[in-house]
């Protein structure tokens, strides 16, 4: 599998506090790479590095390199580019206060699409790709807050496959809900990963268990370990790592 | 901060220490009863056997309980896998001391002295009790000595079959006593297996691997 991402030498300070030490980290095509860790360990700090969210933070300083594809995306590089190749779902669903069908095709209007049957296109695809189109097809024009947490969070996924990204970064997607809604996006990020990178950062190591392929464990900033999902939960390398994982710290 | 969960293990722990200390009471009655004819002693060992059933049971339904609410990773995992696993040898181990005594109820004593079958019983009663204590003292030493030693019991059961060819060739009439000693000797050479298994699942829960058979395998392939 190519490396999509690759991370070197990344230090990340907010002001005077480093949050984020060295990280060293490759993020393989078609996977999904788990993001571990204690509260403020920066494993979404480095999250919303890979987008260049941590723009938008005042005295956010990063060094090192972040290549997406072998480019430098903090070097010459266009970050609306950047944010249409690389989306993100959050922790709670955000959706627009806006009818469901405008949700989606908001991205692609802003990029200079208008023509209502290419709009009505990638409405059809992306709802379909985030498994929403069935519970969603005809009711296209309800407000999208009006659906369920799950429905929300899905229509949410929906809006970032709209910018057709090559990347999706995910932050805790299923922390606000239910097991069904949990179990469903789980099933359909198992399901994006044959066309899509995925990157998230998950409280639940069950979750990571059940759907990632590599996992990265995060501690004070430091990256610990990375490895195979499964070895790392079965048999990790590093003590703190079992020590976390196992529930004895964090 | 897992006080609870660390409770659960421990008790899990010491619920496998006591069902292998009723393990080695088995086989050591079983084969007492077998070396000095002492039937009540082989009754002992069919009571203890069922003693063992239960705690199989209680224990699985102990590790069941430990993966539905606590969901183990890592050395949990691996400890918790590993003795749902252990249980069913040592169960293994309590039946054949019970089959052994069984047979000991009807020789009536009139096994007849066999240096083999002597040997082996004092060889798998040290395997059953190094891989319990393997497993008590995280001993991977020890696990691994207990695996080697399996072929000294199955050396030792070779030499066996060979003396109970021999007294069949001498006095054809005492075959079906022959036939029982030897039938002792293949659970004796079963229960050396299932130590054997104790100790793989021992190192599996240190190292996450199976090592020792994976060496074994390659050698067989050589």
């Amino acid at each position: 599998m190519e490396n999509k991402i690759e991370i070197h030498n990344m230090n990340l300070h907010y002001g005077d506090f480093h949050a984020l030490h060295d990280i060293n980290l490759d993020i393989k095509e078609n996977e999904i790479t788990a993001f571990i860790g204690p509260s403020g360990c920066g494993k979404s700090t480095l999250l919303r590095s890979l987008n260049r969210m941590n723009d938008l933070v005042e005295n956010c300083r990063i060094t090192g390199d972040i290549m997406l594809d072998g480019q430098d995306i903090y070097k010459n590089c266009d970050v609306n580019l950047l944010r249409r190749r690389v989306g993100m779902v959050f922790q709670k669903p955000n959706p627009f206060p806006m009818s469901i069908y405008d949700n989606i095709a908001y991205g692609p209007r802003t990029h200079g699409i208008k023509s209502r049957v290419q709009l009505d296109e990638i409405v059809e695809t992306s709802l379909k790709r985030a498994a929403i189109w069935e519970e969603t097809k005809d009711n296209l024009k309800k407000s999208a807050l009006s659906m369920s947490g799950g429905q929300q969070q899905r229509i949410c996924i929906a809006r970032a496959l709209a910018a057709d990204p090559e990347v999706l970064l995910m932050d805790e997607p299923t922390s606000a809900l239910d097991p069904i809604s949990t179990a469903k996006i789980e099933d359909l990020v198992l399901e994006l990963k044959k066309d899509y990178t995925i990157v998230m950062v998950t409280h639940n190591m069950q979750q990571a268990t059940r759907v990632s392929d590599t996992t990265a464990f995060f501690l004070l900033g430091d990256m610990i370990e990375v490895d195979d999902t499964e070895k790392l939960f079965s048999m990790p390398s590093d003590k703190r790592t079992e020590d976390y994982i196992t529930g004895r710290f964090g | 901060m897992r006080n609870r969960f660390d409770n659960q293990l421990a008790e899990m722990n010491n619920e496998l220490i006591s069902m292998g200390a009723l393990c080695e009471n088995a086989i050591a009655s079983a084969v007492k009863a077998l070396l000095e004819g002492d039937i009540k002693l082989a009754a002992a060992a069919i009571r203890i056997d069922q003693e063992i059933d239960r705690k199989e049971r209680e224990i699985e339904s102990m590790c069941l309980k430990l993966l539905l609410q606590q969901q183990p990773v890592a050395s949990d995992l691996r400890l918790i896998s590993s003795v749902l696993k252990m249980i069913t040898d040592i169960e293994r181990i309590g039946d054949q001391a019970s089959d052994i005594a069984e047979i000991v109820t009807y020789l009536s004593g009139a096994c007849g002295h066999n240096t083999h079958i002597d040997q082996m019983a004092q060889a798998t009663i040290k395997m059953v009790t190094d891989s319990l204590d393997a497993f008590v003292r995280r001993d991977l030493t020890l696990a691994w000595s207990v695996i080697e030693y399996d072929d000294v019991v199955d050396r030792l059961f070779d030499e066996c079959k060979s003396d109970l060819i021999a007294e069949i060739a001498q006095n054809p009439e005492d075959g079906e006593r022959v036939l029982d000693v030897l039938m002792i000797a293949k659970y004796l050479e079963r229960i050396g297996d299932h130590a054997t298994n104790i100790a793989e699942w021992v190192e599996f829960s240190i190292t996450g691997s199976h090592k020792s058979a994976m060496h074994g395998a390659e050698a067989a392939a050589r």
